[in-house]
C-alpha cells in the first residue's frame, strides 16, 4: 500500500497541458522530493494532490482510498497536510492564534459559537507544543505581522505538522530562507518522525537532496526520471533538464 | 395585437436607453473593477442639467440635441473629476472606491434635490419627434422609434472606437489584464479617467435622452442604478455585447412585468440575473470585450 | 481586566439610568433609535467586519423581518405570532440572500446584495396587495410583554436596551468563539482555511445566518417603534446607512457598530433641526471617513490614544522601558 499515490494526472489551461500523465507513488515513510525548473508544474501538482484544483484526467490515492473528487477541504481530515510557497497565514492575529486555527480545522470544536476559545485548555497546549516543535514557543504571543520571514516559514510548517498529518506536502521549504535559515528547517524538517510520509517540492536539486530518499524530476509537467538520489542525480536526463535550457 | 406591437417597441426603447446607461457602466466595471455607483447619479444629474437649458431660466434656451450634448460632456467631466480626485486616492482599494461612489451618489442625490427641488420636471419632447408612426394598425410615438435609432448609432460608434482606434485597443487591453496593460506602457491611470468620464457622460447623455419619456424626478438615480446593475450581470462585465443584449432582455423584461404582472415587476426583472448568477456566475458573456 | 468589567458594569448602569437622568421623551426615544440600529450594525458587522462580505442588502433583511411583523398584526393575530412569523421571514429571507450571494465575494458580493436589497424593495413598493405599497402598514399596538406596558417611550426603551444588550453578549460570545475565530480565517485566508479543512462556505452561511437574525430583530424593533413601515425602510439607502455605522464606528470590532449608530442617528436627527434632508452629510461623513479614517472611529482613537501615551511616557527614561514591554506581560 502506498502513503500518496498519482495515477495518470494530467491537467490543461488553455489548451497548455501543465500536468501530463503524472504516474508515481509514494510509499509509507518515505522522503519524496519532487523537483524541476520553473513552469515544470509543481505547484500545480500540488494543488492537483490538495483538490485546490480538480484533475481533467487520472486519480489520486490516499493510503489505497480514490480521493480524486474528495472536496480539498475534507482531505486534511484523512491525513493530508500541506503548506504554501508564498507564505499563506493570518497576519492580524498571534504565532499561537495561526497554530490554533491548524488545530481547529480538525476539531468538531471549530462549529461552536457558544464556548470561548481562550478557555480550551487542550487546544492552546496543543498549539503551544507544535510550536515548540518548530522552535517557536517562546514568541507564541507574538502578532505574524512582527515576525520574520524565516520564522513565518516555520509557522507554515508548524501549522502542518500540528494536524498530525500521515502525508505532509511541503510547496519549497526553503524558498526566500538565509542560510542560516535553511540550516533551521533542514533541521526540523529531518526531525519529523518516519511515521509520517513527506513530500517536498524544490525548485533547485541541491537544496533538499540529503533529506530525500526517492526523487522525481518534473518537467514540462511530465516525469522524467524517478528513482533514488544517487539515480536521479547520475542520470544524464537531470543533467539534460537542469543544463539544457 | 397593437398592445402587444406597441410593447414590444417601448421595450426595445427602454433597451436602448439601458444600453446608453449601462455600456459605460460595464466599461467602468470592466477596466476598474469596480461597480460604479454613481451611474444612476450620473444618468439624473444628466436629465437635470439638460432640462435646465431647456427652461431658460440660465437667461437662454437651447435646442434639445444641443442641451442632451452639453449636459453630457458636464457630466463627462464631474466623472473624470471624481475619478482623479477621489478615486484615484485609493487606487488598488476596490472596497473602499466602491463605498466613496455610494457617499458621491448620496451628495448628489440631495444637491439635486436642493437644486431642482421635489416636483417630478416633465420633459418636452425634441421639435419634429412629436408625432406618431403608423405601422399597420398600430401608431408608434416617433421618439420612441428615434431613441432606437440613437442606441444603434451609439452602438455602432462605441464598437467601433473600441476597435478600429488607439484608445479602443487600450480599453481592451485593460479590460483583459490590467496588469499588462500595465507592462505593455499603457497609461492606465489617464485611460481610468478618461473611461470614467466616456460613462459618465454616456449615462448623462441617456438621462436627457430618457426625458421626454421618464420625466426627471428625485429617485430617478436609484431606479436606474440596479437596472445597469442587473445589465451588467446578465451581460457579463466589460463586455460591449453583453451590455447591448442585457439591456434588450432587462428593457423587454421590464416593459412586459409592468403590464403584465405590475406587483411583482421588479421580482420578475431580477429572477433572470439570480438564474445567470447560479448558471453562469461570469455573466452571458463575460469575458470578452466586444 | 478587572478594569474592562468595572467600565462595562459603569457603561450598563448609565445605560439603565438614560430614561431617569433624561426626562424628555424626545431625547429618551433618541435613545432607543441608537440602541435599535446598533442591533442592525451590530448583525451587520458580523458579515462586513468579521467575515469581510460587504453586503448592502441588509436593510432588505430587517425590513422583510418588519413587513412581516405589522401584515400579521395588520391581520389580527398577536404579537407572539407576529414576532415569531418575522423572525421566521427574516431567517428564510437571510438563507435565500445567503445561497445567492455567497456564490461570490469581494465586490461582486456587493453587487449581489444590492440586487437582491432592491428585489425586497420592489416587492414592499409595488406588491401593494400586501404591502400597501407606498402607504405602508401601520400597526396599532406595541406588545406587553409580562404586564409591562412598552407604550411609553421609557417602557420601549428598557425593552430595546434588553434586546440590545443580548446582543452585544450574544455577538461578543461568538466573535470570542471558535466558530468566530474560524469566521475571521475565512475573511483573511480563505484559501488556507479550506486547506486546514474549514468548510469555508459553511462557515460563511451560518455568519449570514446570524447576521440575519439580528437584523431581523432590529427590524421588530424598528416596526415597533415607528409603530409603521414603509419601503423606504428598505431602500438602498438604509443599507448603506447600517454600513456607514459599521464602517464609521470601526468594521470588526464590537465597540464600533454602536459608537457608529450613535454618531450616525445623533447627527440624523440633530442635522434634521436645520437642514430639511441630511443624505448630504450622509455622503460626505462616508467618503471623508473612507479616504480619511478607513479603520473606523474607535481604532482610529485608539490608535491616536496610544501614540499620545507613548509620546507623553517618552520624556522621562526610567518608565521608557517598561512602555516598551507590553502591558500584562511580566519583563524578562
Amino acid at each position: 500500500m502506498s502513503a500518496l499515490a498519482v495515477k495518470n494526472l494530467s491537467k490543461s489551461f488553455g489548451g497548455l497541458r501543465v500536468t501530463a500523465n503524472v504516474d508515481f507513488a509514494v510509499e509509507p515513510g518515505e522522503r519524496r522530493l519532487i523537483i524541476g525548473p520553473n513552469g515544470a508544474g509543481k505547484t500545480t501538482l500540488f494543488n492537483l494532490i490538495t483538490g485546490e484544483l480538480t484533475p481533467d484526467a487520472g486519480s489520486v490515492l490516499l493510503f489505497d482510498r480514490d480521493i480524486t473528487r474528495l472536496p480539498s477541504r475534507n482531505r486534511p481530515h484523512l491525513g493530508m497536510a500541506r503548506t504554501y510557497q508564498i507564505i499563506t497565514l493570518f497576519p492580524r492575529d498571534t504565532i499561537l492564534r495561526n497554530a490554533m486555527l491548524a488545530l481547529l480545522g480538525l476539531s468538531p470544536l471549530r462549529w461552536n459559537p457558544f464556548t470561548a476559545l481562550q478557555r480550551q485548555q487542550h487546544l492552546l497546549d496543543a498549539a503551544r507544543a507544535a510550536l515548540a516543535r518548530v522552535g517557536l514557543a517562546e514568541m507564541a504571543e507574538r502578532p505574524l505581522a512582527e515576525t520574520s520571514y524565516g520564522e513565518k516559514r516555520r509557522v507554515e510548517i508548524a501549522m502542518a505538522l500540528a494536524q498530525q498529518p500521515r502525508v505532509l506536502l511541503l510547496d519549497e521549504p526553503f524558498a526566500g530562507l538565509s542560510i542560516d535559515e535553511r540550516r533551521d528547517v533542514r533541521s526540523l524538517l529531518s526531525s519529523i518522525p518516519r511515521d509520517v510520509t513527506v513530500v517536498m517540492i524544490e525548485h533547485d536539486m541541491d537544496t533538499a537532496l540529503d533529506l530525500a530518499d526517492r526523487i522525481t524530476l518534473l518537467h514540462f509537467g511530465e516525469v522524467v526520471v524517478e528513482g533514488t538520489r544517487a539515480e536521479v542525480v547520475a542520470d544524464p536526463r537531470t543533467r539534460e533538464v537542469y543544463l539544457g535550457e | 395585437m397593437t398592445f402587444w406591437l406597441l410593447l414590444t417597441v417601448n421595450s426595445i426603447t427602454f433597451g436602448g436607453l439601458l444600453f446608453l446607461l449601462s455600456s459605460g457602466f460595464s466599461l467602468i466595471f470592466g477596466l476598474m473593477r469596480i461597480p460604479n455607483l454613481t451611474h444612476g447619479s450620473m444618468f439624473m444629474v444628466g436629465a437635470y442639467l439638460g432640462t435646465t437649458f431647456l427652461s431658460g431660466t440660465l437667461g437662454f434656451t437651447l435646442d434639445f440635441w444641443a442641451a442632451a450634448v452639453i449636459a453630457a460632456l458636464e457630466v463627462a467631466i464631474l466623472g473624470a473629476l471624481m475619478e482623479r480626485l477621489l478615486l484615484r486616492r485609493l487606487a488598488g482599494q476596490q472596497l473602499a472606491q466602491v463605498l466613496v461612489t455610494l457617499g458621491v451618489s448620496f451628495m448628489v442625490a440631495d444637491l439635486c434635490l436642493m437644486g431642482w427641488g421635489g416636483d417630478p420636471i416633465s420633459v418636452a419632447t425634441p421639435a419634429g419627434l412629436g408625432g406618431f408612426v403608423r405601422a399597420g394598425p398600430a401608431v408608434f410615438p416617433l421618439y420612441r422609434v428615434a431613441v432606437i435609432g440613437i442606441a444603434v448609432v451609439f452602438a455602432v460608434a462605441l464598437w467601433l472606437m473600441l476597435e478600429r482606434t488607439r484608445l479602443g485597443a487600450m480599453i481592451r487591453a485593460g479590460v483583459d489584464d490590467p496588469q499588462m496593460a500595465r507592462v505593455v506602457g499603457i497609461r492606465v491611470s489617464r485611460l481610468f479617467t478618461i473611461v470614467f468620464g466616456l460613462g459618465a457622460g454616456l449615462a448623462g447623455f441617456a438621462g436627457m435622452i430618457g426625458g421626454p419619456i421618464l420625466s426627471v424626478y428625485p429617485g430617478l438615480d436609484q431606479d436606474m442604478l440596479p437596472l445597469a446593475l442587473v445589465v451588467v450581470i446578465l451581460g457579463g462585465t466589460g463586455s460591449l455585447l453583453g451590455s447591448f443584449v442585457g439591456s434588450i432582455i432587462v428593457g423587454f423584461i421590464y416593459n412586459f412585468g409592468q403590464a403584465l404582472l405590475p406587483e411583482l415587476a421588479y421580482f420578475v426583472l431580477f429572477l433572470p440575473m439570480v438564474l445567470v448568477l447560479v448558471l453562469r456566475p461570469q455573466g452571458l458573456f463575460g469575458g470578452q470585450v466586444l | 481586566m478587572t478594569v474592562r468589567h468595572a467600565l462595562l458594569a459603569a457603561a450598563i448602569l448609565a445605560l439603565i439610568a438614560v430614561p431617569y437622568a433624561i426626562t424628555e421623551q424626545y431625547y429618551v426615544n433618541i435613545a432607543s433609535q441608537i440602541l435599535l440600529y446598533a442591533v442592525f450594525a451590530l448583525g451587520l458587522n458580523i458579515l462586513v467586519g468579521y467575515g469581510g462580505l460587504v453586503s448592502l442588502g441588509h436593510a432588505g433583511l430587517s425590513g422583510v423581518a418588519s413587513y412581516a411583523a405589522a401584515y400579521l398584526l395588520a391581520a389580527g393575530h398577536g404579537h407572539v405570532v407576529a414576532i415569531a412569523g418575522a423572525l421566521a421571514a427574516g431567517l428564510v429571507t437571510t438563507a435565500g440572500f445567503a445561497a445567492l450571494s455567497l456564490r461570490a465575494s469581494g465586490i461582486s458580493f456587493i453587487m449581489i446584495t444590492l440586487a437582491l436589497g432592491e428585489i425586497i424593495w420592489g416587492l414592499a413598493y409595488r406588491w401593494i396587495s400586501i404591502t400597501n405599497g407606498d402607504n405602508g402598514i401601520s400597526v396599532a399596538t406595541r406588545p406587553a410583554p409580562f404586564g409591562l406596558s412598552l407604550a411609553s417611550a421609557d417602557g420601549f426603551y428598557d425593552a430595546t436596551l434588553i434586546v440590545f444588550l443580548i446582543a452585544v453578549a450574544a455577538c461578543a460570545i461568538f466573535v470570542h468563539s471558535p466558530f468566530g475565530a474560524a469566521l475571521a480565517g475565512t475573511r483573511d485566508q480563505p484559501r488556507r482555511m479550506n486547506a486546514l479543512g474549514f468548510h469555508v462556505w459553511l462557515i460563511r452561511f451560518w455568519a449570514f445566518m446570524f447576521s440575519g437574525l439580528l437584523s431581523a430583530v432590529a427590524g421588530i424593533l424598528f416596526v415597533y417603534y415607528n409603530e409603521f413601515i414603509s419601503p423606504q425602510a428598505l431602500a438602498l439607502t438604509a443599507s448603506a446607512e447600517g454600513l456607514l455605522m459599521v464602517i464609521s464606528g470601526g468594521a470588526g470590532t464590537l465597540l464600533g457598530p454602536v459608537v457608529g449608530a450613535a454618531l450616525v442617528v445623533i447627527v440624523k436627527n440633530v442635522v434634521s433641526a436645520y437642514i430639511a434632508r441630511w443624505n448630504f452629510l450622509l455622503g460626505a461623513i462616508f467618503v471623508l471617513i473612507v479616504v480619511f479614517m478607513p479603520e473606523g472611529l474607535v481604532p482610529g482613537t485608539v490608535r491616536l490614544f496610544r501614540v499620545a501615551w507613548r509620546s507623553a511616557r517618552r520624556p522621562k527614561p526610567a518608565t521608557a522601558a517598561a512602555a516598551a514591554t507590553p502591558a500584562g506581560e511580566p519583563k524578562p
